[in-house]
C-alpha cells in the first residue's frame, strides 16, 4: 500500500437543514468536511459536527447501537438507520436528509414518536384477553418453543419509519397504515394469547388504508433495517383477509 | 405560566417508569409519564440476554427456587445489597416473569427432549422434561448457580419494552415524550412533582403531583466509553440531589462488563459466555480457567473485568490503535445458535465490526454498563429524607445490588421494582399524607427559577465551552475512576472535578442561541448536573478504602466488613459547596437471613466484621433447629428475616414451579 491510499479520506457530508421555529430560515443545504477515521459512523460523524462545526445541528441517537430505531434518516436518498452506517461503505460525497412523512423538529430530527403512537393506538398493539384471569403465582400458560420463535421474529420491529419512508402507497395516502402496521397486525394474529378473531382484525386492516392499500412495490422490506419478511407477512394477510371478506 | 396536575409524575419512560405508570392507573390513579423520548426508545431496549426469574422450568433450573437466588444475589453483591430487598425481589420476579408472558413477550420456551448445547467448551446433551414442555426457559449468567436467565433470543429488552409500553396504551397511560425534567418542585421536605422543558419547543412546564417517581436509569454517560445509551447521563440523580434533601445512596458502585466491542463500546451480552462463548488472548488461549478455575468465563461480572485487565497488563492484550484488547469467540457454538439467540451480537459484529461471529473472534474490553447506586430509597422506593418522591430501576439504591449486579438482574429489577413501588405510590395517594400543600406562589418560584438558569446560559458572553468540561470529565472518569482505583488517582480526579464544577457555573450557549429545540442549550445543562454526579462517584470512591465488589481499591484490596459494611449516602445541601457531602448508613449483621461470608474467588481477602461470627452462628442454630423439627424452606427463612408482610397482599402468594406448590 502506497502512502497515497493510505491518508483519511475528508468527507464531505451535506445535510438538509431547516429549523422550522425560526421564522427566517428555509430549507436548505449545508456541507461540512470531516475527517474520516477508522471504523467512524454517521453516528460519530453527526457528532463531530455539532462539537467542532455547529453546536445547533439536530439529529436523534439514543442507544447508538441499531437497537432502537431512533435515528432513522435519509442517507443518499435511502432510509436506514444512520447510527450503523459506517462511512467506509459511502462515497466520500454523503448526503443526509431526515425521514420524510413524518413531522419535523429541526434539521435531521423528526417526531417518529408521535405517529407510531397513533399508529398503536389505532390497530390497538397489545393482547385482547378478557377471559384469562391472571394469577401471578400460578405457572404461566403454555406455548410452542417454535410458535414462540416465530412471534419473536415479528416482534422485532423497532418501529424506526424506514420502511414508512420507503413506501409507495404512503405517499399517495398518508392514512395508509404501513408496513410497520401490517407486520404488527400479523404478529398478533399469530399470538394465540390475543383473542381477536379474523372478523376484528378485518375491522383494522380490511380496507385501502390496510392490507388492500399496499400496492406491493415492497420498498418496506428493501429498507427494513431488521430484515422482517414483511413481503410475505403482508401477502399472508391478504389471503388471511379475503377469506375473511367472503 | 403552564401547570399540569396530576395524581402521579413518573419521569422516564422505560421498563421500570412504564410498570409503575400500568400500576398505578389499574389502582385508579392518574399517571403521566415524562419522557425524553418514545418509550420503546428507551435504554431497557438494549437490555439483551435475559431477566432472572426462579422458574426451574428447564433441565439446567432444576431445584432453583427463591432461595437460591437470593443467595446468588447477595453473594454478588458483596454483603453490600439491602437483604430484605433482596428477598422481596426474587420473591417478586417470578410473578413479574408471568405478567409479562400474559402481557405478550414471547418468551422462549422449553423444548421436551435432547439438545446440543457448549458447556466449558465442549459439547453435551441435555434433556429436557416432557411435563417442561412449551413452559419459559432459561440461560446460563455469570455468577449463579442455576441457569435463571430467562430470554428471547438476545433481544429480551426490547420484547419486555414493547410488551409493557403496549401495555401502557392499552391502560391509557398519558405519555408526554420530548419532555425533560430539570428541577424538583418541593417545599418542607415533600415533593410535588417538577418543573420539565419541551425538548421540541423550548417551553418550560411545572407538573404538580400527589407523587413523582424518577426512573431515569443509570449515569454511565459520565465516562467517555460506556455501553448506555447517550440519554443514560444521571440527570434524574441530579436533580434529586439539588434538592439539597434527597440522597444518593453508593454513587461509587459502578459496573464494567467484560464484553463490549472495540472501540465503540456497544454491549455483546453475557448470554454469549452463558450459551458457553471463551474468552481468549493474544495467543489464542482460553485465560479465565487459570484464573478462575471453578466459575471461568462465569464468574461475576466485576471479577471477570478485573480478570481481563489483569490478563492485559501482564501483555497478553492484543494491540490496536484503540488500546489493548481480548477476544470473545462464540465460533464454538456454531451458526445455527448464533442465528437464533445470539442474533443482536450477530447484527452488531456486522454493522460495526464487519465481522461475522460465527467465524471470527470479537474484539473485546471491560467498559462502563451499569450504575449500582441512585436515588436512596426505603424499599417502598420512597426516598429516605423526602417524602412524595420515589425512584426505582436503576435510578435508584433500595439496594437490590450492593457493589456489583448479576447479569440478568437489571431488566428483572426495573419490572419487579416498577409493580412494587407502584403499590406502595397507590398507598400513599390513598392516604390524608398525598394532600398537595404548595402555595402556587412557590411552584412559580421553581419555575421562574430555571427559567432564569436558561436565560442565562443564553444570555453569558466570555463563559467555557460545555463540550469542553464535559469531555475532560468523561476522561477523568474513564482514567481515575475505572476498574481499579487507587488514592493517588482518585484525589486526583476529585480535585480536577472539583476544578470543572467551578468551570461548569460559567458555561456560556455559543452560538446557538434558539429556545426551542437547541442540543447546544442541553448540553451546557447537562454537563452542569454531570460534573455534579461525576463528583459524588469519585469522591466516595476516594473515601472508601476497601475494595466491595466492583469498587476495587489497589491501595485497599481487602474487603473491611470491620469498618465498610455500610452504604455510602451522598447530598449536597448547599448550593454553595463544591464538594458534596458525604455520610455512611450502616448495615447491621444482626439483621440479615445470610451474614457477610467468602464469594468464592481468588483468595479470601476479607476483613470480618466482630459480629459476624455470632451472627452466623445464630442463623445455623436456628437452620438446624428447625430442620430438626422438620420445618419446611418457607418457614425456616421466615424465622430468619420475615419480609412477607413488607410485600403488597396481592404479592404475597407462593409461587408454584413443576414439583412445587402445585
Amino acid at each position: 500500500m502506497n502512502q497515497e491510499e493510505k491518508k483519511a479520506r475528508i468527507l464531505k457530508v451535506s445535510i438538509l437543514r431547516f429549523d422550522p421555529h425560526d421564522p427566517d430560515d428555509f430549507p436548505h443545504m449545508e456541507t461540512f468536511e470531516v475527517e474520516e477515521a477508522d471504523g467512524m459512523t454517521l453516528y460519530i460523524v453527526l457528532n463531530e459536527i455539532r462539537e467542532h462545526h455547529d453546536n445547533s445541528l439536530k439529529f436523534d441517537f439514543v442507544c447508538r447501537a441499531g437497537i432502537c430505531g431512533s435515528c432513522s434518516m435519509l442517507v443518499n436518498g435511502r432510509p436506514t438507520l444512520a447510527c450503523r452506517t459506517l462511512t467506509s461503505k459511502l462515497d466520500e460525497n454523503i448526503t443526509l436528509a431526515p425521514l420524510p412523512l413524518f413531522e419535523l423538529i429541526g434539521d435531521l430530527s423528526i417526531y417518529t414518536g408521535k405517529w407510531m403512537r397513533y399508529l398503536n393506538d389505532h390497530i390497538e398493539t397489545w393482547i385482547h384477553d378478557k377471559e384469562t384471569e391472571l394469577n401471578v403465582d400460578k405457572l404461566e400458560e403454555r406455548m410452542e418453543p417454535e410458535l414462540a420463535d416465530e412471534i419473536y421474529e415479528l416482534d422485532r420491529c423497532v418501529e424506526c419509519g424506514c420502511c414508512v419512508a420507503g413506501c409507495g402507497t404512503i405517499q399517495m395516502r398518508p392514512s395508509f397504515i404501513g408496513a410497520v402496521g401490517l407486520n404488527k397486525v400479523a404478529r398478533y394474529h399469530l399470538d394465540p394469547r390475543d383473542k381477536r378473531s379474523d372478523e376484528d382484525y378485518y375491522e383494522i386492516v380490511g380496507d385501502e388504508d390496510g392490507v388492500f392499500g399496499c400496492m406491493t412495490l415492497l420498498g418496506c422490506e428493501d429498507v427494513c433495517p431488521k430484515d422482517l419478511p414483511l413481503q410475505s407477512k403482508i401477502a399472508y394477510l391478504r389471503r388471511m383477509m379475503l377469506k375473511t371478506a367472503k | 405560566m403552564k401547570v399540569i396536575y396530576t395524581d402521579v409524575l413518573i419521569i422516564g419512560g422505560g421498563l421500570a417508569g412504564l410498570r409503575v405508570a400500568t400500576g398505578v392507573k389499574e389502582r385508579g390513579h392518574d399517571a403521566i409519564v415524562l419522557t425524553l423520548v418514545p418509550p420503546k426508545r428507551s435504554h431497557s431496549a438494549a437490555a439483551q440476554g435475559g431477566m432472572q426469574a426462579s422458574l426451574a422450568n428447564s433441565k439446567m433450573g432444576e431445584g432453583d427456587n427463591e432461595d437460591v437466588h437470593f443467595s446468588d444475589t447477595i453473594k454478588g453483591s458483596d454483603w453490600g445489597a439491602d437483604q430484605m430487598v433482596a428477598r422481596m425481589f426474587t420473591h417478586c420476579a417470578p410473578k413479574a416473569i408471568r405478567e409479562l408472558a400474559h402481557w405478550g413477550v414471547p418468551w422462549s420456551r422449553v423444548k421436551k427432549g435432547d439438545r446440543t448445547a457448549i458447556i466449558n467448551a465442549k459439547k453435551v446433551t441435555i434433556t429436557e422434561k416432557e411435563e417442561a414442555h412449551g413452559l419459559i426457559t432459561a440461560r446460563d449468567f455469570g455468577g449463579t448457580k442455576k441457569w435463571r436467565t430467562c430470554y428471547t433470543s438476545d433481544g429480551t429488552g426490547h420484547s419486555m419494552l414493547y410488551a409493557m409500553d403496549n401495555k401502557a396504551h392499552e391502560d391509557k397511560v398519558e405519555i408526554h415524550e420530548r419532555l425533560e425534567a430539570i428541577a424538583l418542585i418541593h417545599e418542607n421536605s415533600r415533593c410535588y412533582g417538577a418543573i420539565a422543558r419541551n425538548l421540541m419547543t423550548g417551553e418550560l412546564v411545572a407538573y404538580v403531583s400527589k407523587a413523582t417517581t424518577i426512573a431515569t436509569g443509570g449515569y454511565g454517560r459520565i465516562y467517555s466509553v460506556s455501553t448506555n445509551a447517550i440519554i443514560c447521563q444521571g440527570i434524574g440523580q441530579a436533580i434529586a440531589l439539588e434538592t439539597g434533601i434527597a440522597t444518593l445512596g453508593n454513587m461509587e458502585a459502578i459496573q464494567f462488563h467484560p464484553t463490549a466491542i472495540v472501540p465503540v463500546g456497544i454491549l455483546t451480552t453475557e448470554g454469549c459466555r452463558g450459551d458457553g462463548g471463551v474468552l481468549r488472548d493474544v495467543d489464542g488461549y482460553r485465560f479465565m480457567p487459570d484464573y478462575e478455575p471453578e466459575k471461568k468465563e462465569l464468574a461475576s461480572r466485576d471479577v471477570v473485568s478485573r480478570r481481563m485487565t489483569e490478563h492485559m497488563r501482564k501483555g497478553k492484550g492484543v494491540k490496536s490503535r484503540y488500546g489493548d484488547h481480548l477476544w470473545l469467540d462464540i465460533t464454538i457454538l456454531g451458526r445455527e445458535h448464533i442465528e437464533k439467540n445470539l442474533r443482536e451480537v450477530k447484527e452488531i459484529c456486522e454493522n460495526f465490526l464487519g465481522i461475522d461471529p460465527a467465524e471470527k473472534w470479537i474484539p473485546v474490553r471491560p467498559t462502563q454498563h451499569y450504575s449500582m447506586g441512585g436515588i436512596r430509597t426505603k424499599y417502598t422506593g420512597e426516598s429516605q429524607t423526602m417524602r412524595g418522591l420515589f425512584s426505582c430501576g436503576e435510578a435508584a439504591c433500595w439496594d437490590l445490588h450492593g457493589f456489583n449486579r448479576l447479569g440478568g438482574n437489571s431488566v428483572s429489577e426495573t419490572v419487579v421494582s416498577g409493580m412494587l413501588v407502584a403499590e406502595y405510590i397507590s398507598d400513599f395517594i390513598d392516604s390524608n399524607e398525598s394532600d398537595i400543600g404548595i402555595h402556587s406562589t412557590k411552584i412559580e418560584y421553581f419555575l421562574q427559577r430555571e427559567q432564569d438558569k436558561i436565560d442565562a446560559l443564553l444570555a453569558k458572553e466570555n463563559g467555557e465551552d460545555a463540550y469542553e468540561i464535559r469531555r475532560a470529565m468523561e476522561k477523568i472518569m474513564m482514567d481515575k475512576v475505572g476498574i481499579f482505583r487507587n488514592g493517588k488517582d482518585l484525589q486526583q480526579a476529585v480535585d480536577e472535578l472539583e476544578v470543572l464544577y467551578k468551570r461548569s457555573k460559567n458555561i456560556e450557549v455559543f452560538r446557538s442561541k434558539s429556545r426551542a429545540a437547541n442540543p447546544a442549550l442541553v448540553n451546557a445543562y447537562r454537563t452542569q448536573k454531570m460534573v455534579k454526579i461525576a463528583l459524588c462517584v469519585a469522591y466516595g470512591a476516594l473515601l472508601r478504602t476497601e475494595s466491595r465488589g466492583a469498587h476495587s481499591r489497589e491501595d485497599f484490596p481487602k474487603r473491611d466488613d470491620a469498618h465498610w459494611l455500610k452504604r455510602t449516602i451522598t447530598s449536597w445541601p448547599d448550593e454553595e459547596q463544591t464538594l458534596p457531602t458525604v455520610s455512611y448508613e450502616e448495615i447491621d449483621v444482626n439483621t440479615m437471613e445470610m451474614p457477610p461470608g467468602f464469594r468464592g474467588y481468588g483468595k479470601d481477602l476479607t476483613k470480618h466484621n466482630p459480629r459476624t461470627q455470632q451472627a452466623q452462628e445464630k442463623v445455623d442454630r436456628i437452620k438446624e433447629q428447625l430442620e430438626k423439627e422438620g420445618k419446611d424452606r418457607f418457614e425456616i427463612q421466615d424465622a430468619l428475616m420475615p419480609f412477607r408482610d413488607k410485600l403488597p397482599k396481592k404479592y404475597q402468594g407462593r409461587n408454584e414451579r413443576l414439583g412445587e406448590n402445585i
